[in-house]
């Protein structure tokens, strides 16, 4: 019973929205076996070896009259025992190294394969927040999105990586990972996951000041629930029809927003931040830092430089009433 | 004689310091501030040798980021981000006036610079007062003035975050810089 409790509590350890050891699609779940029966091959293997060795430094040899002649000898009935046992365990080393290149290789090779014909979408990694394309042949479909991935279950998604200023490294635990954004080079990435759910992937290499706060929010959805998601994603923000929220659009449109800010359907066009028109559904402002509530968004948009010290978002001095109105029509962004 | 190499210890000690501290404000980030606004811009500024009158003095504004190395550097981020490399270029001047040279139509002082980009300038300059930070626009003017070299040489940039067009300007030398006599040109 005790044991089971132990047990139990390794494997809540090992689940959650960012962890390895919890796959939710079949590379990082075969990658986990492999994992797995390293893991456990080696520790009966290591387990063995320090008990024989103990075993050995602690037994009393007896010494007999053999012993004290000279080295080199025919070997005799022990001796050919020893050279046995010897080249047994020499053999089995190799026949287990062996197993594990052939497994490991079959696992790359798994890995490495290319799927057929996918989803492709465009990550570009800014300091310190991740610019997300879902790419369509059609133009009119591209959706330009930020701060949050959206990939459907059961269905490879290539996801292509590049930097618009220094490298970060993609990397969805749960998921596979890394691989690095490097600036001018485009590199890409199979995400397969058959699991629905969110979770949480991080920026893997050390791109400033707020590299900590870089973090990506995957949502993976069912195959229906995601064509649903990016025909909703691709409609254009409308005008809202309450008077403080059309006031509030007015605030972003003449004021400092819509220079970096973008919104479809929108006169406004910055893309130095992120994209603004489906800001009301994402889970976190500020690239996973904080949950996406009203409060949050007002110090956000007052005083981001209290709460990711360094953002290229500077701290923006608006009246109360603009500020009420601002984040009623930031709230309509749906 | 050991009192003599005391004093000069403690003058090598004391310059030592005065040198570290110096080092520390070049690279401290001072993320959260309010700087002052060069304001009233409009009518403290002499934009042109023209005026009425005796000549007027030019009430003297420091730049608060000239010898703050990040600062300038985010300038120069900001420089490219809100496309003022659209017409300026990377300082060498296109569609608007080159910005690494000595000339200078409407002033070279730090409120000056200030001015001319929170107000806007006839011909195509817009006013970046409503889309940018006091202190956003405060970078801006420190990184214009070194791509001339008006500020101190330690706190310039000496990379580019993308292929070098240009010497960087730490390198450049320093320009005298001095109002220009030609009028703006009509862009049309």
């Amino acid at each position: 019973m005790r044991r089971g409790t132990w047990l139990l509590l390794f494997a809540i350890g090992c689940a959650g929205s960012q962890s390895v050891l919890d796959p939710a699609g079949p590379p990082n779940r075969s990658l986990n076996h492999l994992f797995w029966a390293m893991l456990i091959v080696a520790s009966v293997i290591w387990i063995a070896v320090v008990v024989a060795a103990f075993w050995a430094a602690l037994s009393r040899r007896r010494i007999t009259r053999e012993d004290l002649e000279p080295i080199i000898t025919v070997p005799n009935e022990e001796h050919r025992r020893h050279t046995g046992i010897v080249t047994g365990l020499v053999g089995a080393t190799i026949v287990i190294l062996l197993l594990f290149l052939v497994y490991d290789f079959t696992v790359g090779r798994a890995l490495a394969e290319r799927p057929s014909r996918t989803l492709t979408i465009e990550i570009i990694g800014h300091q310190w927040w991740w610019e997300v394309h879902y790419v369509d042949p059609d133009p009119s479909k591209i959706v330009v999105d930020a701060n949050e991935l959206h990939i459907p279950a059961g269905e490879p998604v290539q996801v292509k990586l590049s930097s618009r200023d220094v490298i970060h490294s993609f990397w969805v635990p749960n998921l596979i990972g890394k691989r690095d954004l490097i600036p001018g080079y485009t590199s890409s990435l199979f995400l397969n996951a058959d699991r629905a759910g969110v979770y949480r992937a991080q920026c893997a290499e050390f791109c400033g000041t707020e590299h900590a706060k870089m973090a990506l929010p995957v949502v993976v959805h069912s195959r229906n629930d995601f064509a649903a998601w990016l025909s909703e994603a691709r409609a254009p923000a409308a005008v809202p029809n309450d008077s403080s929220a059309r006031d509030g659009r007015q605030v972003f449109l003449a004021g400092p927003c819509s220079s970096c800010h973008a919104i479809t359907g929108e006169p406004a066009y910055g893309t130095v931040g992120p994209n603004l028109t489906h800001l009301a559904s994402r889970k976190t402002l500020g690239a996973g830092t904080l949950p996406n509530t009203r409060g949050n968004l007002g110090g956000w948009v007052v005083d981001p430089q209290s709460i990711k010290p360094g953002v290229r978002m500077p701290s923006n001095q608006l009246a109360a009433k603009d500020l009420r109105n601002l984040l009623d029509y930031l709230q309509t962004l749906k | 004689m050991s009192s003599r190499s005391n004093g000069w210890r403690a003058t090598c000690s004391a310059l030592i310091g005065i040198l570290l501290l110096s080092a520390c404000e070049r690279e401290n980030r001072r993320f959260q501030e309010n700087p002052p606004t060069a304001t009233p811009t409009s009518t403290a500024l002499i934009v042109s040798d023209l005026q009425p009158g005796p000549g007027m003095v030019i009430p003297k504004v420091e730049a608060p980021y000239d010898d703050n190395a990040w600062a300038v550097s985010e300038g120069k981020s900001l420089f490219n981000s809100m496309n003022c490399s659209g017409c300026h270029f990377q300082g060498g001047g296109g569609i608007g006036p080159p910005l690494m040279d000595e000339e200078w139509i409407y002033g070279y002082e730090p409120q000056q610079i200030f001015a001319s980009i929170a107000d806007g300038r006839p011909n195509g300059m817009p006013a970046w007062k409503y889309s940018l930070s006091t202190q956003q626009i405060w970078e801006l003017v420190s990184y214009v003035r070194s791509l001339s070299g008006l500020n101190p040489k330690g706190a310039r940039s000496g990379r580019d975050d993308h292929m070098m067009r240009k010497t960087p300007e730490a390198s450049t030398p320093n320009a005298v810089p001095k109002m220009s006599s030609t009028p703006p040109e009509d862009s049309a």
